[in-house]
């Protein structure tokens, strides 16, 4: 039964979710690794949980997957409380961080694996395997041992594995990261290309904020089993709610200050330090109210008007060759480091000014100034 | 780490040989010297002058002595079967861990410390005719007559279990527990049941770690000594091919007939090995092929 790709693609896209809806908190022991982590997702949308190791993204995800049984709490697909069923009756496809594929059993044993157990004709199971290798990009490869494959190619089989029973909902546990740099890059594309074209609901796990970015609908930032942040992509990164959250998405400069005048429009100024500093808030704050001034490394305007406001003397510490720019570390006049990614060439020892632009400038609530590194 | 073979010998190579030489001198002297003399000793026997199988002939034609070949097996055999069985059993439910996991291994685990000889005394005293295990039952009403559970085939099986199950178990434990969890994982999201992961995916990357336990419990049952002795019928039902070495050696003074039946109880544990073996690699084979071509 050879289905022509957009037939293919229909069955797969008829087969997804309408919508994912859960509440869970997981203890292990007097640990709790989740607490009331809960969200509602529509199908066919690309969900990341984004967070960095031990917030629990990887346990919420095996618990919807029913790998692992929640403490507390419900998961729901399209109406239908579905928590109490083992993972084998939920009809999801997994990808495992380290691939999982079994190691004694060819690729094509592996790949049709699922659909032996459900008892397809052979002739059936023949096919689907063939149509999935052409999909992941490695026809041809059936006879070959996972150990005779690359991680790049075991990723792919693990993938098709999956897709091969067309799964209602994608699980993927860091998929990427055992893969190098440019594999990573290669995949992650792969993997959105596959979610769009086949009209998937995927939930991706990951710490790699460009991954979530790049491939997200709907990032949703955790932190010791809290839901931080929920938003789109450019929600996430252009307005974090915190310090956590601004920190995991390139925001490297934090000042700790007092707001002196609050304008319309978000409008903050602020001091502290020795340093007074504009930009722009989505917070309330009263006057006086202590606040954190956050920008990233490649906003930072090197050379520039000393007049300006938000402009600063600094002197270069360490500078990092990255290519076309160059990443530095300053020490502020005022005191304090300021890190900066700059296409202007910088030489250790340099005296110059440096100027937050005060529309890139943001100001977040201070009371986690503890920092998250 | 895995280096290509170049055929020429790197300066690792011969650090690694220096560092082996103390061992290797080791079962030089431990084993392969005694062994090869054994078998020299085994083809010279007393009465005869030069080489001959004479010693061979002897055992292979006197009933009493190759009967012992049969009890061997019949105590070995089982044997294996049981603690292999129950060690997968209990170190397959164990292998993401359980409650409680150090205290139960440990107890699990004593026997192998304290040696062959407490065990079987203590063997002897519990389940003997007088010891608690009968007299519970007696007095509970559930027996008329004590069980007999020593001095016969029951209590060297017994002993043997007690023996060797902690380290079977141990040794699957290890072994299964290695196993990546996430293939097990994905096996269950592709629709298998526990059952299905063990039967199609656990069990086939279990087999080399259960054909090693088989071929060590086997090579250890099939050369019992001691418990055939305190706690079987060293004369009778479990007189085992050991004893009848031993009996030859220490009672008959004849080392040469001796070390022919030592040679032969070899024989027969190669043959035990070789047979695992095989059937592991039939049970590896058998099972990838089921997955592939159903």
């Amino acid at each position: 039964m050879a289905l022509p790709f957009t037939a293919y693609r229909w069955k797969i896209m008829r087969e997804t979710i309408e919508s994912l809806r859960f509440r869970i908190t997981k203890r292990f022991g007097t640990k709790t690794v989740l607490r009331d982590f809960a969200l509602e997702v529509r199908g066919k949308q690309f969900i990341t949980f984004l967070g960095p190791s031990g917030c629990g993204k990887s346990t919420a995800l095996n618990i919807i997957a029913g790998l692992i049984p929640a403490s507390d709490g419900e998961v729901w697909i399209d109406g239908e409380r579905i928590d109490h069923l083992p993972p084998e009756k939920r009809g999801f496809g997994m990808v495992f961080q380290n691939y999982a594929l079994f190691p004694h059993m060819t690729v094509f044993a592996n790949i049709a694996f699922g659909l032996q157990l459900q008892r397809r004709p052979a002739a059936e199971v023949a096919e689907r395997v063939r149509q999935m290798l052409d999909l992941v990009q490695l026809p041809g490869l059936e006879g070959r041992y996972p150990g005779q494959l690359s991680g790049g190619q075991q990723q792919r089989i693990a993938i098709a594995r999956a897709l091969v029973l067309h799964p209602r909902l994608m699980l993927l546990d860091e998929p990427l990261s055992n893969l190098d740099a440019k594999l990573r890059i290669e995949m992650r594309a792969e993997i959105k290309r596959l979610h769009t074209s086949l009209g998937l609901t995927s939930i991706y796990v990951t710490h790699d904020q460009t991954e979530a970015l790049s491939l997200s609908d709907w990032v949703v930032v955790m932190r010791d089993g809290l839901l931080i942040q929920a938003g789109t992509p450019q929600k996430i990164h252009d307005q974090p709610v915190n310090i956590f959250v601004a920190d995991f998405m390139g925001f490297r400069n934090f000042f700790p200050t007092q707001v002196v005048a609050l304008g319309l429009d978000g409008d903050v100024e602020a001091a502290g330090n020795g340093m007074n500093i504009r930009g722009k808030t989505r917070h309330t704050f009263a006057p006086g109210a202590s606040v954190v001034a956050a920008i990233r490394p490649d906003d930072v305007v090197v050379g520039g008007d000393a007049g300006s406001p938000n402009a600063f003397r600094a002197k270069v510490d360490i500078v990092e060759y990255m290519g076309r720019e160059d990443e530095a570390i300053l020490t502020l006049e005022v005191g304090g480091r300021l890190w900066v990614r700059t296409a202007a060439r910088l030489t250790p020892g340099e005296n110059l000014t440096v100027v937050f632009p005060p529309d890139r400038v943001i100001f977040l609530p201070a009371e986690e100034s503890g920092g998250t590194r | 780490m895995r280096r290509a073979r170049t055929g020429e010998p790197s300066e690792l190579d011969l650090m690694a040989i220096a560092c082996l030489l103390p061992s290797l001198l080791y079962v030089f002297v431990m084993f392969v010297y005694p062994f090869l003399y054994g078998i020299y000793l085994s083809l010279h026997p007393l009465k005869v002058v030069g080489i001959s199988l004479a010693n061979y002939i002897a055992f292979f034609t006197d009933q009493y002595q190759y009967k012992t070949v049969g009890i061997t097996f019949r105590l070995a055999v089982p044997n294996t079967m049981v603690v292999v069985a129950f060690s997968l059993l209990l170190a397959y439910n164990m292998r993401r861990g359980i409650w409680l996991e150090r205290p139960i291994t440990t107890i699990l685990v004593l026997p192998i410390s304290l040696g062959v000889i407490l065990l079987s005394m203590g063997i002897l005293g519990f389940y003997g005719g007088k010891g608690w295990f009968n007299q519970l039952l007696l007095g509970l009403g559930l027996l008329e007559e004590p069980l007999v559970l020593t001095h016969n085939f029951t209590g060297v099986m017994l002993s043997l279990f007690m023996q060797q199950f902690p380290f079977c178990f141990l040794m699957l434990l290890g072994y299964i527990s290695g196993i990546d969890p996430s293939i097990e994982n994905s096996a269950r999201t592709l629709g298998a049941n526990p059952w299905t992961v063990f039967r199609r995916v656990m069990l086939p990357l279990i087999a080399p770690g259960l054909a090693i336990a088989f071929a060590l419990v086997f090579v250890m049952s099939f050369a019992t000594f001691p418990s055939a002795i305190l706690l079987g019928q060293p004369t009778g039902a479990t007189r085992t091919i050991a004893i009848a070495a031993y009996a030859q050696a220490f009672e008959m003074f004849d080392m040469s007939y001796a070390s022919a039946i030592a040679v032969i109880m070899g024989l027969f544990q190669l043959a035990g090995l070789l047979l695992i073996l095989l059937l592991r690699k039939r049970m590896v084979t058998a099972a990838t092929m089921g997955v592939g071509k159903r």
